[in-house]
């Protein structure tokens, strides 16, 4: 990656973050500090040349998906929609009003490029393995991405479609941890310890790369591998921190889960973010 | 009447022969495709067929992923399976995206005998009713099955198929003209109308039958739609009838019941009774003793419109 090339998807982060703040803030709602944890790695996928994707033509059968099974992360999707001009960046502030379709959890009926309906956990990697099996059976280029939360793994359905996407060899999906390390009542160590995560994912057959997901290169060269990869799914855990990088802010509460920053705590963030 | 296949089997045979026009039909299984009958569909068609194994949540999952891409899918597990285990997976990854899974349940109702309650889907009704943008459709015997399976391929919205596993007998034996959400008259009547569904259709028709000797008129609908049900028909038979019994293999709660008294009450309120499962779980036994314990049988229909009549 060329230094030019890191500054545009670093200055592409920081709007991104800038929208997810200033949206839940104003919407007095949403789920911040969950959002800032994957920006890196929506911004690899979808400014770092990863994703194929139209935003002009939505429905583009041979597109790469990316599907955020966190549903909750929906400000982080609105905001990388936006950016990468599915439609304005004005509709962001809309965030969770009534009339809206930048819904508290996504909707795929009324946003274009949103791809699943999400909001219930553990269900989006199952919906990807349909998705890469249709492109299989198509033989579509189509590559699927499923970012999932760590807590949201504890449900039962994410190991039964990391199962049958071995089954069928689906080396076009790939499953993106974003371990952050908390959920909603404590930290994931706390709740449902499921570490090591790597070994956990190669038991089930696939392909797996732990990284530090708040690295852009290493995000980009693991998504690279992950392309290279053939016979078997892949898996990238990336090592984040919630709320990052404001988590110095959130010190009384580094969890800080759904809630948004108050009007002055938000000041403060847009003012590091920068 | 003559027995006909199960309705299992003869969805099977219909959903093996749409494979042959319909490329873009794909059938996902949770390993019971010998249960199901989509096996017939397996053997045609083997690169469009997946058996996820037994994980209905994922099975849910994956049909609504490949409905996304374009594919037509028709997925098929136990009722109860299906219906209760994989509940939101089928609210949020097929109902709330509103994409086009067919849902097939079979084993559905107290027939199925001996396996006992488990394996008893006897609420799978009322669950997919509760699926905004679901059609529900329960067919009562080969022919109509059939033609249920050709026109939900017709429609690219969800819908639920309710299959029972026992042989049913042929009340459609000249031809059905089968639309879906319109209810088939299979005998006029002035004096009460039977409603039904599934195997109860040819218990309200031999119902019919015995209350026909006892000088009572009774006419006698497929309702095999439950949603979205027959309103005008439903009216028709409360202004010109003034009396319905519904009888159905399924719990009172929620089910055919529940939806043609709403529309009835709606329209032309009239008096009513119910055959069904009430508030109870059934038993392992032979699928003709559990219907007769259980109170599912022509005799059950007898009493309850009698009980009508004699108000």
């Amino acid at each position: 990656m060329t230094s030019a090339h890191r500054a545009d998807l670093e200055a592409k982060a920081k709007r991104i973050r800038r929208h997810i703040i200033t949206s839940t803030t104003a919407a007095g709602s949403g789920h911040p500090t969950s959002s800032m944890s994957a920006v890196e790695i929506a911004v690899a996928l979808y400014f770092g040349g990863v994703l194929r994707y139209d935003p002009i033509n939505p429905a583009w059968p041979q597109r790469d998906r990316f599907l955020l099974s966190k549903g909750h992360a929906a400000p982080l999707l609105y905001a990388v929609l936006a950016e990468a001009g599915y439609f304005s960046p004005d509709l962001v502030p809309t965030l969770r009003q009534i009339g809206s379709p930048l819904e508290g959890h996504p909707n795929m009926r009324r946003l274009p490029g949103v791809e699943a309906s999400t909001g219930s956990l553990g269900q989006g990697l199952s919906i990807g393995v349909g998705m890469a099996l249709a492109a299989k059976l198509d033989k579509s280029p189509a590559r699927v991405y499923v970012v999932t939360g760590d807590g949201e793994i504890g449900e039962g359905q994410v190991w039964e479609a990391a199962m049958s996407a071995s089954k069928y060899k689906l080396d076009n999906l790939v499953a993106i941890v974003d371990q952050n390390g908390y959920q909603q009542t404590g930290p994931t160590a706390e709740v449902l310890d499921l570490r090591p995560l790597v070994p956990r994912f190669e038991a089930f057959g696939w392909s797996a790369q732990e990284i530090n997901g708040h690295d852009l290169g290493e995000v980009l060269a693991a998504l690279k591998k992950a392309q290279q990869t053939k016979g078997r799914p892949s898996a990238l855990i990336a090592r984040t921190i919630k709320g990052y990088p404001i988590q110095n802010l959130l010190t009384s509460d580094p969890n800080h889960h759904g809630k948004p920053l108050t009007k002055e705590e938000a000041d403060q963030a847009l003012a590091q973010i920068g | 009447m003559k027995m006909g296949k199960s309705v299992r089997e003869a969805f099977g045979l219909a959903l093996a022969k749409l494979g042959e026009a319909n490329p873009d039909i794909v059938v996902v299984d949770g390993d019971v495709h010998n249960s199901t009958r989509t096996e017939h569909f397996a053997k045609k068609f083997p690169e469009r067929f997946f058996n996820v194994g037994i994980a209905e949540s994922n099975l849910v999952g994956i049909g609504g992923g490949l409905a996304s891409s374009g594919k037509r899918v028709w997925l098929a597990s136990f009722a109860a399976f299906v219906m209760c285990n994989a509940y939101d997976q089928l609210r949020m990854s097929v109902a709330f995206p509103c994409l086009d899974v067919k849902v097939v349940g079979t084993h559905a109702g107290i027939s199925i005998g001996e396996d006992g309650p488990s394996q008893m889907g006897i609420e799978d009704v009322g669950l997919a009713c509760s699926l905004p943008n679901f059609t529900v459709v329960v067919p009562a015997d080969e022919p109509s099955t059939h033609k249920a399976v050709e026109a939900l391929n017709q429609m690219k919205t969800p819908a639920y198929l309710r299959a029972g596993r026992p042989n049913v007998p042929v009340l459609y034996d000249n031809g059905c003209d089968f639309k879906l959400g319109k209810a088939i008259q299979l005998r006029p009547g002035k004096d009460l109308t039977i409603i039904a569904n599934g195997l109860m259709v040819a218990a309200a028709l031999e119902a019919a039958g015995q209350l026909a000797a006892k000088g009572i008129d009774a006419r006698v609908l497929d309702m095999h739609t439950v949603k979205p049900c027959d309103d005008a028909a439903i009216r028709a038979a409360a202004v010109e009838t003034s009396r319905i019994v519904v009888a159905e293999e399924h719990l009172l709660h929620g089910g055919l019941g529940s939806v043609v008294t709403m529309s009835a009450a709606r329209q032309h309120p009239v008096p009513m009774r119910f055959v069904g499962l009430k508030d109870t779980f059934a038993e392992s036994g032979k699928p003709e003793e559990l219907l007769e314990k259980y109170g599912l049988t022509a005799k059950d229909i007898v009493h309850a419109a009698l009980e009508l009549m004699s108000r």
